[in-house]
């Protein structure tokens, strides 16, 4: 028999809400959507739609001389360029076989952790927009994200696609008061970052909002591919400047930080302290880094072509495991150019650490993880 | 008028002034009426150009001063150091067309932001700027503070309604669960004024903190604060904005209104920020008193001075702090504020008898009873804080591990 | 005897500004429409959902637990208004009515302490 006012059930229905975020909504970096499906304030489903940013940064390349290709690598990932043209350039050098100079390897070790620094600089600020400040942290980050970018024209003509890392070394020699703009910017950003630390790290606020926020466990990171600061925050120790030392970071000392419990807050701490430590390195390679000699591996042909194989080089961007593939068939073309992006990788368990979650958080837990949707796209 | 109806040209009051015409009208053979009414529109006149013009002024030292605090210099292109920008803000507001959503319900779309305005506007008839320069002196003032701002809510919930957009219902239904949450919170804060004063008029209430030169902050510490943190989420401002969280939904309640009926929301917004720091200043800040400084001042002078004060702290706030969740933002108000602010009440009723029943005298009881609320107010928030499980743990910072080989896990989460 | 006389010229005070508060906002809104264009598109009237078409209606239902939350409020907005005659009052009643009103509070308290143990004032 049927249950009294079964008939009538079709009225009492729950109707799904779907809320939209993206792509044109203030806390998606860059054009990304998330479709919401949400029960009073609590998401009970999230389907991420990419796709709005892509461009074909994969296949391009695969149209280009090998020189040329370097531009796309800025073009992925737009706040790390330095960090995907080295990981290009260790590609070829890898697959022709390169001995890069001594000079050029600390020109680009010291270009890179800068910008290791300029792009965590830029998500603490976005990151604390996120959360809820007023655009506070968000000047503090960018007043000395500006100073590294001043640097970063100094050395190369350019503010955002830089485009200054060959195969074989860089482009062309750095300004003479080198040393001195870089010992500026390390503690012009060293203070900013003791800024930047008093206002979020230790507020009630923050901290009631971020911690214990989607807590991942290493398992779960591990097995979902997570690379960077968010496999470290979830206590997992992996760095690949040290596991599989490229270039000359076996020379450094520096540490790596670690988190304890892998929610948002550890994703931020590791952050925080990574800043830091890539300061250090900076340090360090000034006080080691050679005054004079060449800083481009000797008898390059003006087309580079690298004998047939195939390559895979990875380093360690600030958002994660940046990894370049390529497969050449001799000749002045990658038959094959992949790129493993890891905002990407990052960014596919999105709908597991939101679900669960109150809207707010969901916004916040996007935040963390740190995304370029140029990467993501590609 | 004015209890002390001095020459018209005296600016301690400018009371007087108008008094001095009243008198003059009068004179000349006017009914009652005319004068009273004709008192009422100066009034209200007065009270309203001086808050669109505090608010003009204010949205410019907001800007200049999160400006600073954010290491940036803020609007400084129009006019010197940018003086006129918000004239040319309210200019360019004007001039904007107005956009109705077609799925909008009208009538209620055209309504809200007139209702949101008028309650805005109400309440600041109430506070006396000066002794005797009020426009409507109630002598249910308090009361009517809390029954005036409450009204707000109803039009937020008719904009966010009539809207016909997800991120508007869901800006209105937050902001309709916290008003209220809040409301009771600031009744209750407010509940303890006049158990001191004996009275609801705010002009008793300020003549009483100037009576015992004692000014009700230090009797009334914990409702103070309850009342400041309510009050910022009364009047929407970080860190308990999340009505109009513009990462989260876009811009709450009004995300589908644009030109001068957005601007409206703008002005009800500013005009309550600025009648809640006045009633922190009447109620709890001594009114127009300095100890003894109003005789050489003129006592709205220093009132606005500390109106203005106040609402500096909240811009302040919105500089510094990240905003609550909801749920954080309603259990706060339930399981922290409300408890504590019961206590409140019965601890003011506690010692307004003890101290009739003892019969002392007041510049012996006054200290020991300020003494004592701020001692019990700094234990009752750390001990309800530990009862109600706001100090756990995962309340503390906390440094990363440093490591210099990789590979292993190290975690271990919180229990 | 109250002064009536005083509190009605005090009221129409309350009065007159209302009816400036609305015309002021009255004033803006005429304003505004003559100062503003007017161009009506289609997509214009199209509720604002981050610049895609909205999905589903823009009414949706409401989760349950605001209705606990406005209950609570009403009970306690109810108790508010007890207490202020008596706030203003109770020394001229006595030292009597201070006790009563402690029990009517504690009675209240431990209505929300039931309210929470039962879970009404957890947010989901």
């Amino acid at each position: 028999m049927a249950r009294p006012g079964a008939e009538h059930r079709h009225d009492l229905e729950t109707i799904d809400l779907y809320i939209n975020v993206g792509p044109q909504h203030p806390a998606t970096h860059g054009v990304f959507r998330m479709i919401l499906t949400v029960n009073g304030e609590l998401v009970e489903d999230c389907e991420p739609v990419l796709g709005y940013m892509h461009r074909g940064n994969e296949k391009l390349p695969e149209n280009c001389d090998y020189r040329q290709a370097i531009g796309y690598h800025d073009r992925t990932d737009y706040l790390a360029q330095f960090n995907t043209e080295w990981t290009y350039c260790l590609a070829v050098e890898k697959l022709m076989g390169l001995e890069v100079p001594e000079r050029a390897e600390y020109i680009r070790v010291i270009l890179g952790e800068l910008n290791r620094v300029a792009s965590h600089l830029m998500w603490a600020g976005a990151f604390g927009t996120d959360v809820g400040f007023f655009g506070t942290p968000f000047m503090y980050a960018f007043r000395e994200r500006e100073v590294i970018q001043d640097f970063f024209e100094a050395v190369t003509g350019e503010r955002m696609m830089y485009n200054y890392f060959r195969p074989g070394g860089v482009a062309w020699d750095v300004p003479d008061d080198f040393q001195e703009h870089a010992r500026y910017v390390i503690d012009h950003v060293r203070r900013g970052i003791d800024d930047l630390d008093a206002l979020m790290t230790d507020n009630e606020v923050f901290l009631a909002r971020c911690r214990g926020l989607s807590p991942v466990t290493p398992e779960q990171a591990i097995n979902w591919g997570l690379s960077g600061p968010m496999l470290r925050a979830c206590g997992v120790k992996h760095d690949l400047r040290r596991a599989e030392p490229y270039s000359i970071y076996d020379r450094f000392d520096f540490e790596i930080p670690v988190g304890t419990e892998g929610d948002v807050y550890d994703r931020y701490l590791v952050r925080m302290e990574e800043m830091r430590q890539s300061l250090r390195i900076v340090e360090q390679a000034l006080k080691q880094m050679p005054k004079n000699g060449p800083i481009m591996a000797s008898g390059l042909k003006r087309v580079l072509r690298p004998p047939p194989g195939e390559v895979y080089a990875r380093t360690e961007s600030p958002r994660g495991e940046y990894g370049v593939y390529i497969v050449s068939r001799g000749g002045d073309k990658p038959w094959r150019h992949k790129v493993r992006g890891a905002s990407f990788c990052n960014l596919s368990p999105l709908r597991e650490m939101v679900v669960g979650n109150y809207v707010a958080d969901a916004i916040i837990i996007l935040g963390s993880i740190d995304i370029v949707l140029c990467e993501v796209d590609r | 008028m004015s209890p002390f109806l001095a020459e018209w040209w005296d600016l301690r009051d400018l009371g007087n002034l108008v008094g001095a015409i009243l008198e003059w009208i009068s004179e000349r053979g006017a009914p009652d009426w005319v004068t009273y009414v004709l008192s009422g529109i100066v009034g209200i006149v007065a009270v309203l150009l001086w808050a669109i013009l505090s608010q003009l002024a204010f949205i410019w030292i907001e800007r200049r001063v999160l400006g600073r605090m954010q290491v940036r210099l803020g609007p400084n292109r129009v006019g010197p150091w940018g003086i006129l920008q918000p004239l040319a803000d309210a200019l360019k507001v004007l001039a904007k067309e107005m956009v109705t959503p077609r799925n909008a319900d009208r009538v209620l779309y055209w309504l809200a932001p007139i209702l949101v305005v008028v309650p805005a506007i109400l309440v600041l008839a109430v506070f006396p700027f000066s002794p005797g320069m009020v426009v409507a002196d109630l002598n249910v003032g308090v009361l009517y503070i809390v029954a005036v701002t409450s009204t707000a809510t109803i039009a937020v919930f008719m904009a966010g309604w009539s809207s016909s957009n997800k991120y508007s219902l869901l800006g209105a239904m937050r902001s309709v669960a916290m008003l209220i949450s809040y409301e009771v919170v600031q009744v209750l804060a407010l509940l303890a004024v006049p158990v001191f004063t004996g009275s609801m008029r705010l002009g008793d209430v300020v003549a009483w903190q100037d009576n015992y030169n004692a000014w009700l902050v230090f009797l009334q510490p914990l409702g103070l604060l309850a009342f400041i943190i309510a009050s910022a989420v009364e009047v929407n401002r970080s860190p308990s904005d999340i009505a109009e969280a513009e990462s989260e939904i876009v811009a709450g309640y009004h995300t589908e209104y644009g030109g001068i009926r957005w601007g409206m929301f703008q002005l009800a917004e500013y005009v309550a920020g600025f009648a809640v720091a006045a009633t922190i200043v009447t109620l709890w800040l001594g009114g127009w008193t300095l100890w003894g400084l109003e005789e050489w001042v003129p006592g709205w002078l220093i009132f606005l001075a500390k109106l203005y004060g106040t609402f500096f702290l909240f811009i302040w706030m919105r500089g510094t702090l990240p905003r609550i969740r909801i749920d954080q933002l309603m259990g706060f108000a339930w399981k922290f504020l409300l408890p504590l602010m019961l206590l409140n009440v019965l601890l003011a009723g506690l010692e307004k008898v003890v101290w009739t029943e003892t019969g002392a005298s007041a510049g012996l009881v006054l200290p020991a009873f300020a003494v004592l609320n701020f001692a019990l107010t700094a234990a009752l928030i750390v001990g309800w804080g530990a009862i109600a499980g706001g100090l756990s743990p995962r309340m503390r910072a906390k440094r990363p591990l440093l490591v210099r080989e990789v590979g292993g896990i190290y975690y271990q989460p919180l229990p | 005897m109250p002064d009536v006389q005083g509190l009605f010229e005090q009221y129409t005070a309350v009065l007159i500004a209302t009816i400036l508060g609305f015309a002021l906002v009255a004033g803006a809104l005429i304003g505004n429409l003559i100062l503003s264009p007017r161009q009506r598109t289609r997509p214009k009237g199209l509720s604002y959902e981050c610049g895609m078409l909205p999905i589903g209606r823009g009414r949706f239902q409401i989760h349950f637990r605001y209705y606990l939350f406005a209950i609570l409020f009403l009970i306690f907005d109810i108790e508010a208004v007890f207490l202020f005659p008596w706030a203003l009052s109770f020394l001229d009643i006595g030292a009597m009515a201070f006790y009563e009103m402690l029990v009517f509070i504690i009675i209240l308290g431990f209505g929300l302490l039931y309210a929470w143990r039962k879970g009404a004032l957890q947010w989901r």
